[in-house]
């Protein structure tokens, strides 16, 4: 469903991504782990048409992102690390807009719209402004309207960050339902090793840009000598912390703050 | 075409839910308005030239349709910031959809801050001479919305953040609206600047909306019309190009 071969990105001096190469297959849950600013959402970025690599070769149900964009975007529906949802719009507006975007039939999209808000407890918050919803509010509709048109791949960068366990679990039975009934391929990152334990069939480990490990969560504890996933992954990939650079939005909420807005 | 629906039915609700920036984007045309018209109109009458509050009106409003145009296109620069470009981005559909959608959608809010600030010229005693020509005015004043909004949506392309909007504002947008003959008669600057002035986009849309308002253009309402829905077409197709480069 997913062949890397190769694939290296850089921005100026710095790389990024370096020569990684991998494939999921249909109907696999692959989960893509790293330390921040290992590398994960550049290459999510690469697979799904909003970078162009340096060098190497993807491809995404047997398209190219590089020169088929269309048929690569009919493929995968996404969530993203950071926010983006319309704040000015309501929770029924951006779930709509989404709908139409992707070409869902009116009576399906309406549907859907309805099961998935109803899914993840939006349902009777359908009018109100997305600006005015908690974090972990906006999260559950971002992973809502990644769902309206159910894609063949879904990519997940790092969906449930600042859920409580309860929405986590209930949204990982309902992704994970969706994988066996409807065959989705699954792709996510994640902070939480124990999610990646328990969901992923195949995972791949991605540090300073190289993938250092690639395998089952089983073969890499028996690999590492280790109980737990999250101690193998400190094992593979170290103890010491990263920092990531400031993200343009950062610095723009500080001006905001500066300007008192 | 439902896709382009999508996009302009979200400018117009954002435009429509945000009170201030509507009243906001008037202040300016008003101001000119009211001091500009006031303040040269006797030396205007003195000079000979009639009403300078006819002359000004439909400068005025070309005024308010173009800041409005230019800022409704740049809203893709917080679009970016905020994270809600990546999810245009990533849909299956046209960048020329989507582009178009965009550009329709600013273009109406544009249009609409047009029709408001003509409004209030009427309070304030412009006159159109032939009230049937209004048809023809609102021509004028959707294609220097279409070719503005575009322009901005074009340049929003290209722009990582805000820091360079007031380099745009300053050395592009201000020329663009200095030299159009919105605020005063062209004819008399030297003709290297008046030759110049041609490529003006603005230049036209002010003229094509003066003729239908005051029947006093210069370079005929057809040119005008074909310039303008020619600039429109070649900022369209420039910015879906540039929209199928963009990375986030």
């Amino acid at each position: 469903m997913i062949k890397v071969d190769s694939l290296t990105k850089k921005f100026g001096d710095f790389t990024a991504v370096d020569n990684i190469s991998f494939s999921v297959a249909k109907g696999d849950i692959f989960a893509f782990l790293g330390p921040n600013g290992a590398g994960k959402t550049t290459t999510i970025k690469m697979l799904t048409t909003l970078l162009l690599p340096t060098s190497g070769k993807i491809l995404v149900n047997g398209h190219n992102p590089s020169t088929d964009q269309d048929a690569v975007r009919h493929s995968f529906g996404i969530v993203f690390q950071d926010p983006s949802l319309d704040d000015e719009l309501t929770t029924w507006e951006n779930m709509e807009f989404h709908g139409v975007l992707y070409g869902v039939a009116k009576k399906i999209r309406r549907q859907r719209i309805e099961e998935m808000l109803k899914f993840v407890e939006l349902w009777d918050r359908k009018d109100e402004l997305v600006k005015k919803f908690s974090g972990g509010m906006k999260r559950r509709l971002e992973i809502a309207r990644g769902l309206i048109h159910h894609p063949q791949i879904l990519f997940l960068d790092e969906p449930t960050l600042g859920l409580d366990p309860q929405t986590r679990n209930h949204i990982w039975n309902y992704i994970k339902d969706l994988n066996q009934k409807e065959g989705m391929t699954v792709f996510f990152t994640t902070h939480y090793m124990e999610e990646a334990d328990r969901a992923a069939k195949k995972v791949a480990i991605i540090d300073h840009g190289k993938i250092i490990a690639l395998g089952s969560p089983n073969e890499l504890k028996q690999r590492t000598n280790k109980e737990s996933l999250e101690d193998a992954f400190l094992v593979l990939t170290g103890r010491i912390i990263r920092d990531e650079s400031a993200s343009g939005l950062d610095q723009l909420r500080s001006y905001r703050k500066a300007w008192g807005r | 075409m439902k896709v382009i629906y999508i996009l302009w039915l979200r400018q117009i609700k954002r435009y429509l839910r945000s009170k201030a920036r509507m009243i906001g984007s008037l202040g300016q045309p008003l101001l000119f308005l009211l001091a500009l018209g006031f303040g040269f109109g006797p030396i205007y009458q003195k000079a000979g030239e009639g009403s300078y509050l006819q002359f000004l009106g439909p400068g005025v409003i070309a005024m308010a349709i173009i800041f409005t145009a230019i800022f409704t296109g740049i809203e893709i620069i917080w679009d970016r910031q905020f994270g809600f470009l990546k999810e245009t981005l990533v849909a299956p559909a046209s960048r020329f959809q989507i582009m178009i959608g965009r550009t329709m959608g600013g273009a109406t809010v544009a249009t609409l801050q047009g029709i408001i600030v003509f409004l209030m010229t009427l309070v304030v005693g412009f006159r159109p001479t032939d009230w049937l020509l209004l048809p023809l005015a609102l021509v004028f004043m959707i294609l220097i919305a279409l070719v503005f909004t575009a322009f901005g949506t074009a340049i929003a392309t290209m722009l990582q953040d805000m820091q360079a909007f007031p380099i745009i504002m300053n050395f592009l947008i201000m020329p663009i609206f200095f030299l159009s003959g919105a605020l005063f008669p062209l004819e008399s600057f030297p003709a290297p600047i008046v030759t110049a002035t041609k490529i003006n986009p603005l230049v036209y849309g002010v003229d094509g909306l003066r003729g239908a308002l005051i029947q006093g253009a210069h370079l005929g309402l057809l040119t005008d019309f074909i310039v303008l829905s020619l600039i429109t077409l070649g900022l369209l197709a420039l910015g879906s190009y540039l929209f199928s480069k963009i990375e986030v």
